[in-house]
């Protein structure tokens, strides 16, 4: 009895002691490609920087599992990765923490849509028109030849939802890139954009996750998808042949936030300043093809991985930036639509 | 004494033995309710709790409340037809200022954008731009409003202000059978554009419906074989029934995807074959969604027929046949209806099940093959608007109620039939 009793303690401080030693925090993030890079660029050299592990843990966006653990008080999430419109949205309603940039870095070193109050930018993506090189010989140029369906005959994939959609779908009608938000605004916009999407109903097969859309075009299920930039880049890195058309994409960042309320707060500020450094952002652009938020960060890459970044001039020169307000007013009621549009 | 009770079995004797009977029944009724009580205690915290809050958000209105309520007050005399009063832009102005926290501030503007797009930045537009309390009068207070964001001038904003002005509210619900209620009130229907869960309704029902016909279809002469079987050959095929049923949903789902896809399996041997030119459409549509979900919910139709069929003497079929009865008519008007519990019990668990099904549409069908409970995450997940999704789980839990009702009904009448 004594001695299993004293064999039980021996576990339970095998157990306790390295917990109590080595501090570690839970950095959530979107997984696939993206997380891979993050963990090479940031959550690796961090640990051997200070010694904080890193637990990192994916999920998909879902903002009420935040909303649940800043409401119950029991917050385990250190680090997370948003998509732009829940950073204004989240800290509006008091889920994430302000930043203290003093901790993290000069403002003017970000580009500018980087810095947000309780957010900072990781990184740039790009929602963009992707084709396979193999099987299409003449590359569509505009959203409009990806809704020729007489030109370019087969399906498209489009992002299950009405985000990004409706914005291609004006571009598509001939909206120039600058006015699709101001369009968008009024009724008769969005009336126009439910329109031109109806048009292609027949020739769109859906995707939900961003690893779908290159494997459609490898299958040759589709011939031309929107895609997100990074992991049409991670299809090439393994021998594939997909090419991307910029016009017309649109570009947004994902920021870093941190839920109010957790017990790491520290370790996570430190953790987001190291993320945010030149050389720290460039090795993660080096990894997979998403633009770096710290603008010293483009002279430490060569003209090879520049060019594949939304970023570079060449690429953003026709493209749209996400506009986060619009989505934030007016998401619930065009997601609805979307749906009702979808159902009939 | 012993024997003196026993020469005068007096009343009050008779009624002390019943008394102590009675006792000894009671403590024997507690012990076994205090057996039962941990399950009790269980159920009450992981079951009927939770539904009893889903039920209680899904009419809970707090934010506009809580939030505005000297606006609420101001606004009751006003028609709700032009711009309010300016004694409405004050006391607007004395609630935003008066809010402990920008949380509360947020939480207002994301109740009022999921009644009208927009406000969800002219509240925080608004809150941003305080303090406001320095106004001196209600006009002053109107200008700077506006100063803030001209579209406090518009009374749509105003409207749903004053409609949310209560705690309780039957909006959610309303909604999720596309109705609302109009800036005064009534009840009316959606406008066609944003008309959508009476159609998902009925869609959720069509697709369980279909995926419990198939189930029937397929599960039916299975179990009816597997039945006739030598219990150890039934054994044996009964594991593989159960072991896709054991295996992860996401598995199955993969699998199928990789079987249905227009270079997989099927419509390769499809082409080989030389059946088809052009590969099918099999994935991310509706066939995709039925596929694969009856393959997923078959075991949950086979397992109850096998049962009940196992129980079916097959002597009476027999008896039939040699009355005279052909065989075919001996098995539909002899056999089948000794299975009806099977088929009502296999039925009603697959189609129950089938309504709540998310994973396998999401990852199998395109945006008209979502289910109820792929929208319920939508609100719950991304658009954060829990009373919502809590009004559209209440109609699901409605429906699954009003279905086992009906089945206890038609299982009731089957069993005084027999």
């Amino acid at each position: 009895m004594n001695k299993s009793l004293w064999a039980t303690a021996l576990v339970v401080a095998g157990f306790a002691l390295p917990a109590f030693a080595q501090q570690q925090i839970t950095i959530v993030n979107f997984g696939g490609a993206n997380a891979n890079a993050q963990k090479k660029a940031y959550y690796d050299p961090f640990e051997k920087a200070t010694g904080i592990k890193v637990v990192p843990v994916e999920y998909n966006g879902e903002q009420a599992k935040i909303k649940a653990m800043v409401e119950t008080k029991k917050v385990t999430w250190d680090v997370v990765e948003v998509e732009s419109p829940d950073v204004a949205r989240g800290c509006d309603e008091g889920l994430f923490d302000k930043l203290d940039y003093g901790k993290i870095g000069s403002k003017a070193d970000y580009v500018p849509a980087a810095v947000s109050e309780c957010g900072i930018g990781v990184f740039v993506w790009s929602t963009v028109m992707a084709y396979n090189g193999d099987k299409l010989k003449t590359a569509p140029t505009t959203w409009a030849d990806f809704w020729d369906t007489k030109k370019f005959p087969g399906k498209r994939a489009l992002r299950k939802g009405a985000r990004y959609n409706l914005e291609f779908a004006l571009m598509a009608d001939g909206v120039k890139p600058a006015d699709v938000y101001k369009v968008l605004a009024t009724k008769e916009g969005a009336e126009r954009a439910f329109k031109k999407l109806t048009e292609l109903k027949p020739n769109i097969q859906w995707w939900e996750a961003g690893a779908q859309p290159p494997q459609f075009l490898v299958a040759g299920d589709v011939v031309m998808s929107t895609a997100y930039n990074g992991r049409i880049d991670a299809a090439n890195r393994e021998g594939k042949n997909l090419k991307i058309t910029w016009t017309g994409g649109i570009y947004d960042l994902d920021y870093w936030v941190i839920p109010k309320g957790t017990p790491n707060k520290d370790a996570a500020v430190k953790f987001i300043a190291f993320a945010s450094q030149p050389e720290t952002q460039a090795e993660y652009a080096k990894n997979i093809a998403y633009g770096p938020t710290n603008n010293k960060a483009l002279a430490k890459l060569d003209a090879k991985v520049l060019a594949g970044l939304p970023t570079s001039p060449a690429n953003s020169k026709d493209a749209l930036q996400f506009n986060i307000k619009f989505w934030a007013d007016q998401g619930e009621e065009l997601e609805k639509r979307f749906a009702s549009w979808a159902a009939q | 004494m012993n024997t003196a009770a026993i020469a005068a079995p007096g009343i009050a004797n008779a009624r002390a033995l019943q008394r102590s009977l009675a006792q000894a029944e009671r403590r024997r009724k507690l012990r076994g309710i205090s057996l039962t009580l941990p399950l009790l205690v269980f159920l009450l915290l992981t079951f009927l709790t939770p539904i009893a809050v889903l039920l209680k958000r899904a009419i809970e209105n707090p934010e506009v409340a809580t939030a505005l309520p000297r606006t609420v007050a101001a606004l009751q005399a006003w028609d709700r037809r032009d711009v309010p009063p300016d004694g409405a832009f004050a006391a607007l102005a004395a609630d935003l200022g008066a809010l402990p926290d920008r949380a509360d501030a947020g939480n207002l503007a994301r109740r009022l954008n999921s009644e009208v797009s927009g406000a969800r930045s002219l509240v925080m537009n608004a809150y941003k731009a305080l303090p406001l309390e320095g106004a001196g009068s209600a006009a002053d207070a109107k200008a700077r409003l506006l100063d803030a964001d001209p579209r406090w001038n518009e009374p749509k904003f105003w409207q749903a202000i004053a409609k949310n002005g209560a705690r309780w509210t039957p909006d959610y619900l309303l909604a999720s059978v596309d109705l609302r209620r109009d800036a005064a009130g009534n009840v009316e229907r959606m406008a066609p554009d944003q008309r959508a869960f009476g159609r998902i309704l009925v869609r959720t029902f069509g697709i369980s419906a279909a995926v419990t016909l198939w189930c029937l279809l397929l599960g039916y002469p299975l179990a009816y074989w597997l039945s006739t079987l030598s219990a150890r050959r039934a054994n044996v095929l009964m594991i593989l029934v159960l072991v896709p049923f054991w295996t992860s949903i996401l598995v199955r789902v993969a699998a199928w995807i990789v079987l249905l896809q227009s270079a997989g399996l099927v419509n390769r041997s499809l082409m080989g074959l030389g059946l088809i030119e052009q590969p099918l459409a099999l994935l991310f549509n509706r066939t995709g969604v039925i596929v694969a979900m009856v393959h997923i919910l078959l075991p949950f139709m086979i397992l109850p027929l096998y049962s009940v069929m196992k129980s079916v003497p097959p002597t009476y079929l027999r008896a039939a046949v040699s009355l005279g009865s052909s065989p075919l008519a001996a098995f539909f008007r002899v056999y089948v209806p000794q299975t009806y519990p099977g088929i009502g019990a296999g039925a009603l668990l697959v189609f129950i099940l089938s309504i709540g099904y998310y994973v396998t549409p999401a990852l199998l069908g395109g945006p008209d093959d979502q289910m109820l409970s792929y929208y319920v995450a939508q609100y719950a997940n991304v658009t954060v608007n829990w009373g919502m999704a809590c009004a559209l789980g209440a109609v699901l839990l409605a429906a699954t109620l009003v279905l086992y009702a009906v089945y206890r009904r038609i299982v009731r009448a089957e069993l005084s039939l027999g």
